[in-house]
């Protein structure tokens, strides 16, 4: 793996820390005119996904990681593993409980993801920012009652519950936020 | 903005001069680091900043001159920072840096069209006020301690004094500053080519003008010593190897025209990129740059 100097640091550049590969998030330079130069950095432990500030003497560098984001399918889950697969080469890929993480709720079939490798392994699933999703649970629709903006918890196809309209039915997709929970609007079949 | 520097200075019968961006020679500073080019297959360099070839003039007689010009300075660029930026240089023939404080308060007035607040503090007060180490008598130790504190994430045992003090002054104590401040009399260790005051020895008749926690402009009043400006540059290159940098040659046209006599005068760089993002309330060079070279692509 090439190694990178501080001035190479830039959003998005995956390198190792203390053991762990990092995502670098931002990476501010600071130099006095006639004065030693440094640079803070942001940058997020992509195991633990905590956000540290760091700051180095500048020409100081970083072992890049061996990571790599790729977009892949999920297809099932064994219980164990999810498995996902790489579709232009079937390749796939399990990856366990805590790589997922919050990320199983938004999990279905046959849709697509991307999925973080470290030395080939799953280390994250990044879900879309939005996704659409059915109803597979809901108290009855209230009809006549759309105008005053109620909700109620309705839970989706992929196992997550999110707050819906009362106007919404067993049945009825509904576009969803995946990063805030937020339902977003109802989607005509 | 340039259109009323110029008016400025004309209205004080400055001459305004243009010197060579390209030199055989270059700034010796171990914290710049030049860019080198090549002409007819001889080594050359970028300028970091016109003053060896305007303190030339001055010694030539050319009495008090300014300039507008770009400077290249490599391994720099971030949000306030750039490889190629644009400078406003001006010597100020009698003036010592006092005075020369009191004529950037009177440009920079002009340009804003307003009557700003200037503060003004000493370097010393600087740590004495926001930190509490006393420069003269604290240990590194106390120095190593005041970083961990405010500033996270470093590791301070590869720190030197020299070190602990530039980044507490640039991310904590200038973090502290609101408007135009002016910082005076820094440390002689920090001299670069400023004169000794006579009445201290510690310091230097240096100073540096802020915007906010955003360093503007570095002035002094000029080292007119050949042989004390000879034996800095000397150091340097000697730090330099040291530190595993190249070394630069000394520019000897320079040293030559110091020792014939250099009037005695105050002079000063202004950053023109950073005061335009002052003037136009933006928070990013990059907004007034027209080519930004962060942009380039990384290297594969």
């Amino acid at each position: 793996m090439a190694s990178y100097s501080t001035n190479e640091f830039r959003g998005g550049l995956k390198v190792m820390m203390d053991g762990d590969p990092c995502s670098i998030i931002e990476n501010e330079f600071v130099k006095p005119g006639k004065g030693q130069a440094f640079n803070r950095v942001k940058i997020r432990n992509l195991k633990t996904g905590r956000v540290l500030e760091k700051t180095f003497k500048s020409g100081e560098s970083l072992e890049g990681a061996d990571v790599i984001d790729i977009s892949m399918q999920y297809l099932y889950d064994d219980g164990e593993f999810y498995h996902f697969m790489v579709p232009d080469t079937f390749e796939q890929y399990p990856a366990d409980r805590n790589s997922v993480g919050d990320a199983n709720i938004w999990l279905k079939a046959q849709d697509m993801y991307e999925v973080t490798l470290y030395n080939g392994a799953p280390l994250a699933i990044t879900p879309p920012n939005f996704v659409e999703l059915t109803i597979v649970e809901t108290d009855p629709g209230l009809r006549g009652d759309t105008a005053q903006g109620g909700t109620k918890p309705a839970k989706l196809e992929s196992g997550a519950v999110v707050k819906v309209p009362l106007f919404l039915e067993i049945g009825e997709t509904v576009r969803v936020d995946t990063r805030s929970g937020d339902y977003m609007s109802r989607v005509k079949g | 903005m340039v259109k009323k520097i110029r008016a400025f200075f004309d209205a004080r019968d400055y001459l305004e001069v243009d010197t060579p961006l390209l030199g055989v020679s270059t700034n010796t500073d171990i914290h710049i680091q030049s860019i080198r080019a090549s002409a007819c297959n001889q080594p050359l360099y970028l300028q970091t900043s016109p003053e060896f070839a305007m303190k030339r003039l001055l010694v030539e007689g050319s009495g008090s001159i300014y300039q507008i010009c770009h400077a290249f300075r490599d391994e720099e660029k971030g949000r306030t920072h750039h490889p190629e930026f644009t400078l406003l240089e001006w010597y100020s023939l009698n003036f010592d840096y006092v005075a020369l404080m009191d004529q950037m308060e009177q440009l920079i007035g002009e340009l804003f069209e307003s009557s700003l607040p200037f503060t003004r503090i000493s370097y010393f007060e600087c740590f004495q006020r926001y930190l509490g180490l006393d420069l003269h008598t604290a240990a590194l130790d106390q120095f190593r301690d005041q970083v961990t504190q405010h500033i996270t994430g470093i590791d301070v045992l590869q720190l030197s004094r020299a070190d602990c003090m530039d980044l507490l002054i640039s991310q904590m104590i200038g973090k502290q500053f609101s408007g135009f401040t002016f910082i005076y009399d820094y440390p002689a260790e920090q001299a670069s080519l400023a004169r000794i005051k006579q009445s201290n020895p510690l310091v230097a008749e240096r100073f540096e003008l802020f915007y906010g926690e955003m360093e503007l402009a570095n002035g002094f009043s000029e080292l007119t010593h050949a042989s004390e400006q000879r034996a800095r540059f000397e150091r340097d290159n000697q730090t330099r190897t040291e530190n595993g940098l190249n070394s630069y040659p000394v520019d000897e046209d320079f040293l030559q025209a110091l020792e014939q006599g250099l009037p005695d005068c105050a002079g000063v760089a202004l950053g023109l990129d950073r005061l335009l993002m002052v003037l136009l309330e933006l928070n990013a060079m990059s907004a007034v740059l027209v080519l930004d070279t962060q942009q380039l692509p990384l290297r594969p």
